[in-house]
This record gives structure tokens, sequence and C-alpha cells, in this order.
């Protein structure tokens, strides 16, 4: 299936790409990000991350479908 | 209401759109791009944002806001894109008929944003340096 997958901040910048569709059999967002630190090199463990599917907040063991974008949010800063 | 800013924000007329005979307590609270962070100096920043969940997690505070506090309008507006020391990075302007509900809803609003809206600080230094904030 391909899956969209969106990066932020410091993960936008160490993947070099905003965004990047991705042919990938990963089942969840958490094998999903396996491949991309595999892919990429992200130092930041998942367990500091925040999942996003289809544009609002998910699990990390969310079933992936066909299309999904997914994006993986590294600690937020605002204010 | 929750809105992200790619200009600078317009402190005066959200003001001024919190005037309402209903309204007896404002409380505006204004974060503001500050010259030093943990020792080093600081020359400017950008926020970044993920605009859609961003702007859906903030107005689910904003809602949030409203139902816990006894309060008339609640709005927050975000900077995004570079900012000079001294702009204002963040707006919550909240409206009451008395002034305890409008201090909490207020500082509701901005420690929920701070934590939970998906916007990310990237500070340059004076010494040439710059990093994203991920704490």
């Amino acid at each position: 299936m391909i899956i969209t997958l969106r990066y932020f901040a410091s993960l936008r910048d160490a993947a070099g790409c905003a965004d990047e569709r991705m042919a990938s059999e990963a089942p969840t967002p958490r094998a999903l990000y396996a491949q991309a630190v595999a892919r990429h090199g992200f130092t930041l463990p998942l367990e500091r991350l925040r999942v996003a599917v289809n544009g609002d907040f998910a699990d990390a063991d969310t079933p992936l479908r066909d299309g999904d974008e997914v994006a993986f949010l590294p600690p937020v800063s605002g204010g | 209401m929750f809105a992200l800013s790619e200009s600078t924000i317009d402190t005066p007329r959200l003001g001024r759109g919190l005037e309402s005979p209903r309204t007896g307590a404002v409380v505006i609270f204004e974060g503001r791009v500050r010259d030093h962070h943990q020792g080093r100096v600081v020359v400017g920043l950008a926020y970044e944002a993920y605009a859609e969940l961003a702007l859906a997690e903030g107005s689910r505070i904003t809602a949030e806001a409203r139902e816990r506090f006894d309060i008339e309008q609640v709005a927050c507006v975000h900077r995004v894109g570079q900012l000079a020391i001294g702009e204002v990075a963040v707006w919550v302007g909240v409206t009451a008929a008395h002034r305890d509900a409008a201090f909490a809803a207020c500082r509701y609003v901005i420690d929920e944003v701070k934590a939970r809206v998906p916007i990310w600080k990237h500070e340059r230094y004076a010494d040439g340096n710059a990093q994203w904030q991920h704490p």
C-alpha cells in the first residue's frame, strides 16, 4: 500500500523533506516509524513522539490502510 | 476561536473583538519572543505548525475552556513563520462577567496550547547555531 508520511521540525530536517509517499506493508504507525528510522536515521524514539493519522491524533498501533497520511510529531514547543 | 497567523498578530484588533456589555473582566496573555534561552543569546526564531491539526487541537482547547469556566469569549492566535525579538508569538484573550473565571480560563488555554498543539519553535542564536526545541 502507499502511505504519505509528513515530517515536522527536527524530523523534517533529518528527512530532508516535509513529506514523502512510501510503498510500505507496515501494519501500524509503530512499524512505519521503524522503517522511517532505518531510512532517515531519526534519533527521536517513538515514545517521545505523538502520531497523527489522516489529520488527527492516533495510537501508534492503529491499523494502517492504503492511502493513509501519517505524521510523526516531535515534542511540541509552541507558546 | 483558535487561529494561526503568518504575519504580525494584530493585538489591538483582537482586543476590540472582545468588547461586550456583558463583560466585567478581560484577561489577555501575550507570549513574546525573548532574547535569551537557557543562557544563550537568541537573535530570532521561527515557528512551524502542522496547520490542520494545530487548528483542530487549538479549537478543542478553546471549546474546553468554555465548558470548564464561566466565561463569555475566548480567542487564541499563534504565530507561524519568522519572528523577531519582542514580537508576539501567541495571544490569548478571555472575557467573563467576573475576573476569577477569566484568569483561570486564560491560564488553561495557554498551558494547554503549549502542551498539546503541534507547533514547534526553532531558535537562532548569536553564536550562529540554531536548534529546534523539543522539550
